[in-house]
């Protein structure tokens, strides 16, 4: 018997309509633990690295983490994954809510598409019967009325559905999956299951799930529920709001935006509105926020409610988490009514709440001087407000220039022309990121921005304060109630941190522990999407109930194998390592890991060729940020040194010289 | 007939606290597994949330008695301008529906509030429910003593039950004419 994974995969060809049940090989667990780590070496095995994002032969592979629908509490993700078509490197995306689960419930760890359907088609799992069916009535259908519409159609609550909207279909680079409260919306993985043709996964099941080892992992569990609201109830002081308790982070219940309004820029990343959080602006936004947030929502087995129900007067309701309430208020310099209004609309679209207000700006930007005209843009309306809602409605459509927005900036910006390069002046790797502009150079954030395989920081930054205390007296006590730290020189370095003199950006922390504070906070983000827990709990606040040294205790009564945290660390490595050498297969390199030129206006040139350096070094990859036959060989993956040789990637003339 | 102590075990249940994360079917279907834990299941929880997000629907549902006909008609809740499911506040295991039945055998559910000895402090639902959509209470009522039917008795009474005592009568007088 399999614990806590099915051991099977759905395989289904969307050229024929073939649709299999494999068995899945239990070593492929043993090496990648499941989620993220097993989609990449599908990925690797089955896709070639020639093929075009929209090829056929491009998988789309819906993955279960491996503690996905196990009693582990926050363990409910699905990892999305593909090749992307705006950054053309492998893409990876994951949403909470209730699908991985389902899946799980209905035999399956995977759900992996291939090929492409000549109609558009919606895919119907209820345990062991698989359909694919005609969608040509949802065409054009929002991703949320959808979902309701599938519901209602299949006659049972209880089906959890996965859907594009209209950014999807016509495959806008920014289409997000959209799931209930939840979405897998960066990189481009909507515009992906648009070319393939499927408008919408169903899924419904009812088997069980199995446990190795049921009363360790109750006694686990028992802990996970003294520990969370214990936790969240003592906040830690100092940091910001959303930090200082759990969760992915609980934007729908706190109102204070203080720090995200004056330290993140407005419009196309390029304002800093340094007294903007009033009183006035408190209490207005305050009375937003709570007049359209019906209830605080949970994804499946969390207590964490990071998600809200959203609704609006005078528009259908929708559901929203995490950061996208401030993301079109601050690109078009609004206010946070505005912002649940268009992210409605957006999320009916299915579009990247992150990417989508940065574009819209963006071409307004172009707007402004003159780069773009009335002759590019017929029709744009005066009221600022209203050009976002036009400039959407374009994109989603590829209509006009819509069609050249709806690639994302770094694509627009270079068809355009006339100079709008310079306006594309916040992507990393052809990829929109948040709206942040600062001063010193911060060597942590630097690599993570640079080297992150996510191209999204969110996503490998975390359990490492994100600046230090004021007094040595306050880290001393933050670093006494410490269990969470792979090592004891974590404590050092955060307590020697001050926030001036000699031991300060950007020299501070050292390259060396630089390093290992990044691969640390890396690391527990490759553990959590190999499993499938959500990062809220895990690796991005500072605390969380699971960590490095229990998480081992976990897996191993979960699944039955037998776990370590070296044998963890090494897991994480290893996925970490073939993410990146799916990327060097496409073309990825040392020139490519640089954060946008103007993050900081304090650079250090040398030190971040060191600094480069030396984490390349601790994660075994050459000078050039390829991994090394060496590391490769250590992490039992010498079929990727022997790719490499065969392809000459060792031999190309960039991989010994610095860029 | 004596009056006697009764302990009476009530779940109360907030649907405005609820967040929708089904905690509680998940731990029900551990806790309720054959070997104790060694399974999920959602589908055998003994617990089920109506959950209709963007209906604002969240009503969790406790699997009560196994029924053998289905009621002669259907109910449809309106509560606050919230449209709930056909049957949704039913707690029967019922013909005329899947829920609180075993997804294989079909057999019915039933909460039994977690029983178990030595009791636990409270039902599983209600300890993972950390929003406290779910809350627990004991109390004492008197009531008048049961009754405690011989295991004739019990049989002979579900055949009253099911056949009506008049034809129980006329079947036995049958029986005797032949002897």
């Amino acid at each position: 018997m399999r614990y806590a994974e099915t051991g099977y995969n759905l395989e289904i060809d969307m050229s024929t309509g073939n649709i299999e049940k494999v068995e899945t090989d239990t070593e492929l667990t043993n090496h990648y633990l499941g989620g993220l780590g097993t989609n990449a070496r599908i990925l690797w095995d089955r896709v070639p690295p020639e093929a075009d994002p929209f090829s056929p032969d491009n998988l789309l592979i819906f993955g279960a983490g491996l503690l996905t629908g196990t009693p582990a509490i926050g363990c409910n993700r699905t990892i999305i994954t593909t090749y992307s078509p705006q950054t053309l490197y492998m893409a990876f995306s994951m949403m909470g809510g209730f699908f991985a689960p389902e899946l799980k419930h209905a035999g399956y760890d995977k759900v992996i598409f291939r090929g492409k359907s000549p109609d558009l088609v919606y895919v119907w799992i209820n345990n062991d019967q698989v359909e694919i069916r005609d969608a040509s009535h949802l065409r054009g259908k929002g991703a949320v009325e959808t979902e309701k519409l599938l519901k209602e159609e299949l006659g049972d609550s209880r089906v959890q559905v996965a859907s594009i909207g209209l950014a999807g279909e016509n495959r806008v680079y920014m289409a997000s999956i959209e799931h209930g409260r939840s979405s897998a919306s960066r990189l481009g993985l909507g515009a992906v299951m648009g070319d393939k043709g499927i408008k919408a996964i169903a899924v419904r099941g009812t088997k069980d799930v199995n446990l190795a080892r049921p009363m360790e992992v109750i006694d686990f569990c028992n802990y996970l529920i003294d520990y969370i609201p214990e936790r969240d109830s003592n906040p830690i002081p100092g940091v910001m709001p959303i930090l200082a308790g759990l969760g992915s982070p609980k934007e729908m219940l706190i109102h204070d935006e203080k720090w995200h309004t004056e330290n993140f820029m407005w419009g196309n990343a390029r304002t800093r509105i340094k007294d903007y959080w009033t009183k006035d602006v408190e209490e207005k936004w305050k009375e937003t926020q709570e007049s359209v947030r019906t209830r605080l929502i949970s994804c499946y087995n969390c207590p964490m409610e990071c998600g809200a129900i959203v609704s609006v007067p005078g528009i259908s309701t929708y559901m929203m988490k995490c950061f996208s309430k401030l993301t079109y208020t601050m690109a078009a310099y609004s206010d946070l009514d505005f912002g649940f209004r268009i992210a409605q609309r957006a999320t009916e679209y299915g579009v990247d709440g992150f990417s989508t207000p940065q574009v819209m700006a963006f071409a307004l930007e172009l707007y402004e001087a003159g780069i773009l005209t009335d002759d590019d843009l017929p029709g744009l309306p005066e009221g600022n407000e209203e050009r976002f809602y036009w400039l959407l409605d374009r994109i989603v459509r590829r209509e006009g220039i819509g069609d050249v927005l709806a690639n994302g900036v770094y694509w627009a910006a270079r068809a355009i022309g006339k100079g709008a390069e310079e306006y594309d002046h916040n992507t990393i790797k052809k990829h929109e990121q948040l709206p942040l502009k600062l001063s010193m150079l911060n060597p942590i954030y630097f690599l993570m921005w640079a080297t992150g395989e996510k191209i999204n920081i969110t996503q490998i930054e975390g359990n490492f304060p994100q600046a230090p205390f004021p007094t040595r007296e306050e880290r001393e006590a933050f670093v006494e109630d410490w269990p969470h730290v792979p090592h004891e020189k974590f404590k050092e370095y955060f307590v020697n941190w001050e926030l001036r003199g000699e031991n300060s950006f950007p020299y501070y922390p050292p390259p060396e522990a630089t390093c290992d504070i990044v691969d640390w906070q890396e690391t527990m983000h490759y553990i959590d999407d190999a499993l499938g827990v959500c990062a809220g709990l895990s690796s991005f606040p500072l605390k969380p109930p699971y960590h490095i040294h229990n998480w081992p205790v976990l897996i191993s009564a979960a699944t039955g194998m037998e776990m370590d945290k070296d044998k963890l660390w090494e897991i994480a490595r290893r996925n970490r390592t073939l993410i990146r050498a799916i990327n060097v297969r496409r073309g990825l390199r040392r020139k490519d890991d640089r954060p946008p030129e103007n993050h900081w206006k304090k650079r250090f040139p040398e030190l971040e060729e060191t600094l480069l350096d030396t984490y390349y070094e601790l994660k075994g990859f050459d000078k050039n940020g390829i991994p090394t036959r060496e590391s490769l060989h250590d992490l039992n993956m010498d079929f990727i040194s022997e790719d490499f040789e065969k392809r000459g990637i060792y031999n190309d003339g960039q991989s010994e010289e610095k860029s | 007939m004596a009056k006697v102590k009764k302990k009476v075990k009530v779940i109360k249940i907030d649907t405005d606290k609820c967040n929708g994360c089904r905690s509680c079917e998940v731990i029900c279907s551990a806790f309720h597994a054959s070997d104790k834990y060694s399974i999920v299941n959602p589908a055998r929880a003994r617990i089920r949330l109506v959950r209709e997000p963007l209906n604002d629907v969240y009503l969790p549902v406790y699997a009560g008695e196994y029924t053998g006909a289905e009621c002669m008609g259907r109910d449809k809740y309106t509560v606050d301008g919230k449209e709930y499911e056909e049957c949704a506040f039913c707690r029967a295991s019922c013909p005329s529906r899947d829920v609180f039945k075993e997804p294989d055998s079909g057999l019915p559910l039933k909460c039994d509030m977690c029983e178990e000895d030595p009791p636990l402090d409270e039902p599983l639902c209600v300890k993972w429910c950390l929003s406290d959509a779910l809350t627990y209470e004991e109390r004492e009522e008197e009531v008048e003593e049961e009754e405690v039917l011989e295991e004739m008795d019990t049989g002979l009474k579900s055949l009253v039950d099911k056949y009506g005592l008049d034809n129980l009568v006329d079947s036995m007088a049958r029986m005797l004419k032949k002897d």
